[in-house]
């Protein structure tokens, strides 16, 4: 007999062990995506149960279904409109009152139901003794102990499962959340109108709707109201009743409804729960004390930062060496096997360099969100924010923002990234839009050439200047969207600070995991084209000048390991200098990137830049270390110069270059677009094509008129 | 939503001493506890708090403040949480005798 698929929804609390339990029950077999239209990530699984194919939806963790966050409208959406056919609510059993809250909704929709009480062993430790039986009988719902961290009960929760998708078990029964005299009568009367189109009851619980109404549910009241007569009739039943029990209470009846339900709560709770002599030391209310201590907590905080900052980058530094020597390897192996050609350029200068720029990255990235999700599954990261927040607040940011915008100083790709820490859509997107004004470490190698090359003894002071304006432009930048994209009241930072947990190797590493194949897959494409594309205007028209080596278009391998400068340096010496090559220069000059440059140097000269700057900065849309590369060919007619290249350095101040100008190209390189790793992580972590192309169209922007600012308004006080 | 910003007028009524007694939680001292008496603000602010438990007659600990003395952590229905002081100003209470911890 084959049987049907059982959707099983998981819902939980943020904090109850939710994502624990669900890696435990899909194991490897789990999908990430995105919800339809949201930047929330949806996993799933599908297993085999006994012989049931189970498949296991993660809803996002929330405090409630009101659909105020995104999170909430998302997992209501799915359980109201796709009608999984059970639902297990994962519950923290040290923590029963405020998780039950959510249970309580969730018996409203009439959902069939499982209660996992997750973490029971913390539970019992705390002296919290509960009667899963008599919850059980009290709430209609079949009750499971789990311990997720050690995978206890998830077989009993996987058997329960089935149990009550064939409706054979005996516990489960519909119950109401009694919400007294007044509020019944009026809840009757909306039902009663609700009644007039039975076709309304069998696509939801009519009892829910009508709570909802009273409620003033804004989705809710939509769908009603798109009912025509019917509907409009239920709203007016809505309002009547909505307002006479205002009357009543003299209170907004949403409030005197979630009153109600806790008011359940604490009544079901008296029944079940019993305390024994709760244990005077509670480890992490210690450990807590010292973390976020007022003396201690920021200097703590900003040594983990330090070591998480040391172990990507620096420690990652070695791998990341491999991984080049490794593409180069195959680079030179490719070059000398295949026929000299069209076909050998595409494959080594726009495939293998494109793909070798995406995999260098994977070290850092692993390492990044190894050391993520250590913070976030220890429970340090809800510290992190509770300690910046002040900081973060006064540019309108939440304090979750500090750490993906810090990490931006190092790739704004991963950084980018992170940002998925942030549970309101808005704080992330807008940390996402100012995350690459935080210069990254592929930036300095243009800042140390022009820089080394204009200012000479004070150069290290205007690469900090440099620093300092990017932070203050995101500064400005946060603010002025804070008003004019986000307005309106930004959500109440009402944190849950869950006690400190030892998270589990298993789930660090499939968090880890998780987060950099999405990264490894989605941008992946998004690089490849881009490269190959610059690398096919910068190889077109074919010159009819003899062929040389190499372009600047071309993107060595060498030069994307800047994730240290030293590694920067290092890889473009190994690269050996080139002989310096007229005829590379005018092939350049002559291929669609160098007439492309020609072409919008107009646009440029304002800001000081001559067509070979403009060429530059066309072929910095890749990423950023090409700009040096690029200025090399074109000044100094050299393929492989460094920031450090005296040559390049005299070239450039014989080009007729100001400080003033040099100091614009290196605010404009600040200013736009990081690098195409970049877009295509905004493009992933925005799930939209309009925040990515609202992120280039105004970082474009902004460096244009900052970098004109700068030139002409330091023309004006006569200082280039 | 007008209506009910009589409330004020009424716990008038009620005389001065229980309008003395009514203090911001933001004006609470580390360690201190008191008990919730009102939640003022918009209503989507009342709703989350309301559904994190800041409800009527819960009591409420002050377990400390971040290192730059915002926000503060609390301590409500047996778990720890983090309030701006901003909107901690917006959570009247009651305050309660110092016990042991």
């Amino acid at each position: 007999m084959t049987r049907e698929t059982i959707t099983v929804a998981l819902a939980g609390n943020p904090n109850s062990g939710k994502t624990t339990v669900f890696n435990h029950i899909t194991g490897t077999r789990q999908h990430v995506g995105n919800w339809p239209g949201v930047t929330v990530e949806k996993k799933e699984g599908v297993i085999q149960h006994n012989g049931h194919r189970l498949r296991v939806v993660d809803l996002p963790g929330t405090y409630s279904l009101t659909a105020y966050s995104v999170e909430e409208i998302v997992a209501r959406r799915f359980l109201v409109d796709e009608k999984p056919d059970v639902v297990v609510d994962i519950v923290d059993a040290s923590n029963l009152e405020r998780n039950l809250y959510l249970a309580t909704q969730l018996i409203e929709l009439g959902v069939k139901l499982i209660l996992a009480l997750n973490m029971a062993d913390m539970a019992e430790a705390r002296g919290h003794h509960i009667d899963a039986d008599k919850l059980g009988a009290l709430l209609g719902v079949p009750v499971v102990f789990t311990v997720g961290t050690r995978n206890q009960g998830i077989k009993d929760l996987l058997n329960k499962v089935v149990e009550v998708a064939e409706d054979r078990d005996t516990v489960s029964r519909h119950i109401h959340i009694a919400y007294g005299r007044e509020l019944e009568r009026e809840i009757k009367k909306v039902q009663d109108v609700i009644w007039q189109d039975p076709s309304i009851g069998r696509r939801y619980s009519t009892r829910w709707l009508a709570v909802k109404l009273l409620e003033n549910d804004g989705a809710i009241k939509d769908w009603v109201r798109a009912l025509e007569e019917i509907g409009s009739r239920i709203l007016a039943q809505a309002e009547t009743s909505r307002a006479r029990l205002a009357d009543i209470y003299r209170d907004d009846t949403e409030m005197v409804l979630t009153d109600q339900r806790y008011g359940f709560i604490s009544g079901a709770l008296k029944e079940v729960l019993r305390v024994s002599a709760e244990s005077k030391f509670d480890l992490s209310r210690q450990v807590d004390l010292i973390l976020t201590n007022r003396l201690m907590g920021i200097p703590i905080f900003i040594f983990f930062i330090w070591a998480m900052f040391q172990l990507t980058f620096t420690l990652g530094a070695y791998p990341v060496g491999w991984i080049d020597a490794g593409v180069g390897w195959i680079g030179g192996l490719a070059a000398k096997v295949l026929p000299a050609g069209l076909f050998r350029d595409l494959v080594v200068d726009g495939v293998i360099a494109g793909v070798g720029s995406i995999i260098i990255f994977l070290p850092n990235i692993l390492l990044l969100f190894f050391c993520i999700a250590l913070f976030e599954d220890t429970g340090y990261l809800a510290r992190a924010a509770f300690i910046m927040d002040r900081v973060m607040h006064l540019i309108g940011l939440h304090g979750k923002s500090f750490i993906p915008l810090l990490m931006g100083f190092g790739c704004n790709a991963p950084a980018i990234m992170a940002a998925r820490t942030l549970e309101s859509e808005r704080d992330r997107i807008l940390t996402i839009l100012i995350n690459p004004l935080m210069s990254c470490s592929a930036r300095l190698p243009v800042y140390i050439l022009l820089a080394g090359t204009f200012f000479g003894a004070s150069a290290g002071n205007v690469v900090f200047s440099i620093y300092g304006l990017g932070i203050a432009l995101a500064i400005a930048m946060g603010k002025l969207f804070r008003v004019t994209l986000f307005r309106g009241e930004s959500a109440p930072f009402v944190m849950e600070l869950p006690p400190y947990r030892v998270p589990t190797l298993k789930s660090l590493l499939i968090h880890m995991w998780d987060r950099s194949a999405v990264f490894l897959r989605k941008m992946g494409g998004v690089i490849l084209i881009g490269s190959m594309v610059v690398w096919f205007l910068g190889a077109f028209p074919r010159p009819t000048l003899p062929p040389s080596a190499g372009i600047p278009g071309r993107i060595q391998t060498g030069q994307l390991s800047a994730d240290s400068p030293e590694a920067f340096a290092k890889g473009q010496r190994s690269g050996g200098e080139g002989e310096a090559s007229e005829g590379q220069k005018l092939r350049l000059e002559q291929s669609y990137l160098g007439r492309l440059g020609h072409l919008v140097q107009p646009v440029f000269a304002p800001l000081g830049f001559d067509w070979q700057t403009s060429v530059a900065v066309l072929s910095g849309f890749v990423a950023k270390e090409i700009v040096v590369s690029t200025l090399g060919v074109l000044y100094a007619g050299g393929t492989n110069v460094t920031e450090e290249n005296e040559a390049l350095r005299r070239a450039l101040r014989a080009s007729g270059m100001t400080s003033l100008a040099a100091y614009a190209l290196m605010a404009f390189v600040l200013t736009y677009v990081p690098c195409l790793a970049t877009v295509g992580a905004i493009r992933r972590e925005t799930n939209s094509w309009k925040w990515t192309a609202f992120s280039i169209g105004y970082s474009l922007t902004l460096a244009w008129v900052v970098a004109f600012v700068i030139y002409q308004g330091g023309r004006l006080l006569r200082l280039g | 939503m007008r209506r009910f910003m009589e409330k004020d007028s009424l716990l008038e009524l009620h005389g001065s001493t229980q309008e003395d007694a009514m203090i911001p939680l933001s004006q609470f001292r580390e360690g201190e506890r008191g008990v919730i008496v009102q939640v003022q603000g918009a209503g989507a602010f009342r709703k989350r708090l309301q559904e994190m438990g800041f409800i009527k007659g819960t009591e409420v600990f002050v377990e400390k403040y971040a290192p730059l003395r915002d926000p503060v952590e609390l301590v409500v229905k047996g778990y720890h949480v983090s309030l701006r002081v901003e909107e901690a100003a917006r959570v009247l209470m009651e305050k309660r005798e110092q016990e042991a911890v």
